[in-house]
Parts: C-alpha cells; structure tokens; sequence
C-alpha cells in the first residue's frame, strides 16, 4: 500500500478515536469543562499532560533543531523538562489544595485583587494564543504533506475535530482524548527511532545507541564530530553558545513551563493533594520517553544526512532528496560545477540547505523504512498539534468565561450560563486559532521565546511568593508583576522587532539572548515584589491563613465554585 | 492541627525541597552548563560525560527527583497526621 494510503488510514482511524471519546465524555458541569470534575486518576493526568505539554514543535521541530546545534540543543531538553521538578515540589500540591479552577483564580484570591486577577487574565491570553497559532500552522503543515489537501484546508479540518471535543467535553473531553492522543504520538516517535538506532549501531533502544558503535566500530558521537569538523562546523559535542546564555536560556524556558497556564491548570484535575505531586512524576517520565530519545534521533539524522549527501554526484543522490526538494524543504545549487554536492559550514561554499524540520518528517524515508512508518508519523504529529491546541483552548475559554464574566463582570451568572459561556469561548477561540493558522503573522517563530519569557516573569514569581512568602501582599505582587512583564516585554520587542540586526552577544545585556532574558526579568520580578511588600502593610489575616491552609494537604476537597 | 507542629511539618518539608533542589540545580546547571567542559574529559561508552547529562543523564534524574519527593512527602504527611483520607 502506498504511503498516502496508509496516511488516510492510520490518520482517519485515529481521528475516529478521538471522536468517539468525546462523545462518550460529554461535560454536564462547569466542574467537569473546565477540570473534569476533578476526578482524573494521577496517571491519566500524567500522560494527559504529556500531550498536552509536547506539541507540533517537540514532535516535529525539536530533533531537528537539535541536530543542527548539537551541544547547544540541551537548552531545549534541560529546559523543557527541568520545569516539572519546579512545578511537582514548588507549585502543583499547593495549587490543588488551594482548589479553584484557574491560574487567575489563584493570583486575585491570594492577592485579593481585581487588578492582580485582571494582570494574570491578560498574560494568560497572549501566552496562550501565541502558543496555539504555531499548533494550527503546525496541522496544517502535516496535512499538506501526507495526504496532499492545502495547507488551509488542513487547519480547517484541524479547527472542526478540536472544536467538536473541546466545546463538547470540556476538560474532561480534552483530558480523556489526550491520554489517546499520547499513545499515538509517542508510538509514532519511538518506532522509527528503534529502526533507525538497531540499522546503524545495532541497538534498539535509542537512548544507548546513541552512546553506541557504528558498524566500522567508531562510537557515533565521535564519528559526527569528525563529520562537522570536516565540514567546518563546530563539534557536534561542544557547544558555541556562550555559557551565560544556555545557562539563561534553559533557566527560562524551565521556570517558563512552570508558569504556563495550559500546564499549571491540570493539576487542578486530580482528586487529592498527594495525586497532584504524583502526577507531576508521571507527567515527566512520559515526556522524557520523548525528549531522551530526540538528541538520539538528532544524531542518528545528521550522521545519515551528512553520510548520503556529502561529495555526493547530484545524479546519484538518494530518492528522498529530491521527493524533499520537490516540496522546497531542500535547496541545492552546484555552485563550483564540479557536480558533486558540498554541504559545508561557509555559507558562501554551501551547496545544500535542508529545512530543519524534515529531519523528523523524512527520517523514516532516509533510513528506507516501510510505508507504514511513515503515515505513523503523520498520525503522530496531528496528535501532538492537536492536543496542545485543545488543552489552549481551554484555558482561553475558562479565562473568559471564569475570570472575566463570572469573577469580574458578572459574579450572578447562573451555573448554565457559565457553561454556555465557556462553550461559546471555545468555539469562538477555536475559530481565531484556525484564522491564526490561515494568515499565520510572520513572527510566529519569534512569539514563543515571548510567551516563555512573559510566563517566567510574570507568573512564576508571583505564584512562589504566595505559597512561601506569607508577607507577599497585593501591592508588591502587582508591582513585581508588572515590572517583570515591562522589562522582559521591552528587551524582547526591542531585539525581535524594532532593531533586529542589533540582536548580537555585544549589545545584549550581560551577553543574554531575548530567549533567555526572562531569567532576568523573572529575578527583577522576585526582588521587586519581596521589596514592596516589606515595605507596605501586611496582607490581612484571611490571606495569611489562607497561605498556611494551602501548605498542609488534609481537607482538599474537589474544586470549587466560589 | 496545632501552631508549632505546623511549624515543624513545613520546617521538614523545606529542608527535603531545599536538598532536591540542589541535585535538581547540580545535574543540569552544574553538570550539563557550568561544569561540563571539565566533565567532557571523562568518558562512559560513546559519552562525554558534560555531553551526556546535558542532553540525557539530567532528565533521567528530574523523574527520580520528583518520584523521591512524592515518597518523601507522603511519609511527612502521615508522621504529622495531616494525610488526606
């Protein structure tokens, strides 16, 4: 059968599933939309939250970009699972006892104020809505490549299957789609990477292939260090970031996922406290199944790649590459006419460019597996788009329907009229996104280092405080907050958008890249708030029992409605 | 619950964060970034050692930190009587 074939199958079958379940797990409550009744057992929430966590980027972009940084691409596997440590010991068990339904919720509570509630509302929605336009993009992208439909019709066929079990099940629709949406993509990850790591050192499981022998005998990492400095590039082992940089980088993409509401909301989901901490532990070790196995994907591409294209005559190039050049995802010119390919670090010598997203996408063709594993990947890359754009979804509606109309405009809405309002949210929101996925602004790309930056400065923080600081009030909160945004929103526009080509170590601030200066303003945020705090009155009695209520597990109810 | 055995569970508890949160930080800042230059001279099969903890040995250890901490909490919880039923 031929690939496409296989694609309609695999892709049509998977889609049935999802379906399915969300008729099943339609949601009859504000407590089952927007936490699913809080009655998600740990392990469920573990690999719900998985796929919710690893989108269209960890799946597709991630090994990619990892093969052509080498040492450098740590940032991204440190970074995006070191925030779970954060979250499972800092945050998750206090949130869940603390037991309402949102992020915001949190913050205007603790800091009983409109205005804090109102700051956290705002952040949550553009973090969310950068996030989900790179999603929709990302199913499209997948569609137009295995089973040849427009890109533009791929989001809207992306747009009516999120839209059918989010705006009907709610959280508990999404929760229970994602445990299904996981098996699918990480199945899809694994399979072609077990191939490939047993046909080049034998080994099939990736994880120690990497560390492992090609047939000639020479370990693989020493054999991609000979190929890059052969090449000009850098040692595939060593990196060329500067170290003040990987160090911020991966301090704000960690303390970033830590303070992103799509992740922080589902530990609103589980029954107790104790479930809360424990789902943190499963939620990571499903995601590490991916992110250790990606650097070992990443090498295994790039010594294959440099192996099958380097001085290679252009008419003896195997087939995927010109299947991959037909799409535009490789550009070739025989620049010197010697008829060989130079695939070289000096952009002026270079003759191949590949995209670095097909890395993932055609390593199956590159290591000739069958047809088969290929439409798997399709089938898991439109499950891990999917699942974060659903779990975003999420958030927008309920910050709209809970945070704004119940808890700021309208505090007498009827039980129903929130649901409605929440459904009418999502629709509304799913409909956006696909737009979002349509007419994609050019800076999608530049948006998520903001969206990373503006949750580490502004939430994290913020949410720290006010499970360990009971001397935190409102006005240092809202004043760190704020600062936090200001400087980190500042530094990012001004690099990203007004004066690009400035965007080099020697005007950076300490040699810090935008993607990293949410460190920074994370730290400015935690010395602003402890500073206006001490130096304004205490919190009132409630909150200071309130934040040592928080801290001991017993009597955790379900979630409640204020 | 009484004042000063509050007092005491979350003294506990922060001395247990405070030792998970130095290996957190020692794996991947230490080893994997500030350290892993030096590391890299040492080597376990393929490995640079500075290599392997930033791209592998780091997450492995982020899963057993949590799973330590949940274990540690849970008897914390049960000796101070503040477990959920």
């Amino acid at each position: 059968m031929s690939v496409q074939t296989w694609t309609f199958i695999l892709v049509g079958f998977s889609f049935a599933i999802y379906i399915g379940i969300a008729i099943w797990s339609r949601a009859g409550s504000t407590k089952e939309f927007y936490v699913a009744g809080g009655g998600v057992p740990p392990i469920a929430n573990g690999m719900a939250t998985a796929a919710d966590w690893m989108s269209a980027a960890s799946f597709i972009s991630m090994a990619g970009l990892i093969s052509f940084m080498g040492y450098d691409g740590a940032v991204y596997l440190m970074g995006w699972t070191g925030g779970y440590v954060l979250l499972a010991l800092l945050l998750a068990p206090y949130l869940r006892k603390f037991g309402k339904f949102t992020v915001p919720d949190f913050i205007g509570e603790r800091y009983y104020s409109q205005t804090a509630r109102v700051v956290a509302v705002v952040c949550a929605l553009f973090v969310s809505f950068t996030y989900i336009a790179g999603q929709m993009r990302g199913v499209g992208i997948v569609f137009s490549r295995f089973l040849e439909v427009p890109i533009n019709l791929g989001v809207v066929i992306g747009m009516a299957i999120v839209f059918i079990y989010a705006v009907l099940g709610g959280m508990k629709g999404i929760t229970y789609t994602q445990v299904a949406q996981y098996c699918v993509l990480i199945f899809a990850f694994l399979v072609p990477a077990i191939f490939i790591s047993l046909q080049m050192t034998g080994n099939p499981i990736p994880q120690l292939g990497f560390g492992g022998t090609l047939s000639d005998g020479t370990y693989l990492l020493d054999k991609l260090d000979g190929l890059n400095q052969e090449l000009g590039f850098a040692q595939y082992t060593v990196g060329s970031k500067p170290m003040i940089d990987v160090f911020c980088i991966t301090a704000a993409l960690m303390v970033g996922t830590a303070g992103l509401p799509h992740v922080i909301v589902r530990f609103f989901t589980v029954p107790r406290v104790k479930d809360a901490r424990s789902s943190a532990g499963w939620a990571l070790l499903f995601i590490a199944i991916l992110y250790t196995t990606a650097p070992a994907v990443a090498a295994f591409a790039r010594t294959n790649m440099i192996q099958s294209v380097a001085e290679v005559n252009f008419d003896k190039l195997p087939p995927w590459v010109n299947n991959w050049a037909e799409t535009g995802l490789i550009t070739m010119e025989d620049k010197n006419g010697d008829g060989a390919v130079q695939y070289v670090a000096d952009k002026e010598a270079n003759e191949f460019t590949p995209d670095r997203d097909i890395m993932v996408l055609a390593n199956p063709e590159i290591a000739n597996l069958p047809n088969w594993v290929v439409a798997l990947v399709a089938a898991g890359g439109l499950a891990a788009a999917l699942s974060t754009a659903a779990g975003l979804l999420l958030v927008i509606s309920s910050a709209i329907s809970h945070d704004l109309l119940k808890n700021a405009i309208n505090p007498e809405i009827s039980e129903r009229g929130e649901l409605l309002a929440a459904r009418i949210a999502a629709g509304v929101a799913v409909v956006l996104a696909g737009l979002l996925g349509i007419y994609p602004p050019g800076f999608v790309a530049q948006v998520v280092a903001f969206a990373f930056g503006l949750a580490a400065s502004s939430f994290f923080p913020a949410i720290i405080l006010g499970v360990f600081d009971k001397r935190t009030n409102k006005q240092g909160a809202i004043a760190g907050m704020i600062t936090g945004i200001l400087f980190t929103a500042v530094y990012i526009l001004y690099f990203k958008f007004i004066n690009p080509a400035a965007s080099t170590p020697d005007h950076w601030l300490f040699g810090i890249s935008p993607e990293g200066i949410g460190t920074i303003g994370m730290a400015l945020n935690l010395i602003v708030t402890i500073a206006v705090s001490r130096m304004t009155p205490a919190p009132p009695e409630r909150i200071q029992h309130l934040a040592e209520d928080i801290r001991i597990p017993r009597g955790a109810g379900g979630a409640q409605a204020h | 619950m009484s004042k000063t055995n509050l007092q005491a569970y979350w003294k506990e508890n922060l001395r247990y964060l405070l030792i998970l949160l130095l290996i957190w930080f020692a794996v991947s800042y230490g080893a994997g970034i500030l350290f892993a230059d030096a590391l890299n001279s040492v080597r376990i099969g393929g490995f640079k050692l500075g290599f392997w903890f930033a791209q592998q040995g780091s997450i492995y250890v982020f899963v057993v930190l949590i799973f330590v901490y949940v274990w540690l909490m849970n008897k914390l919880d049960e000796k101070y009587d503040v477990h959920e039923k």
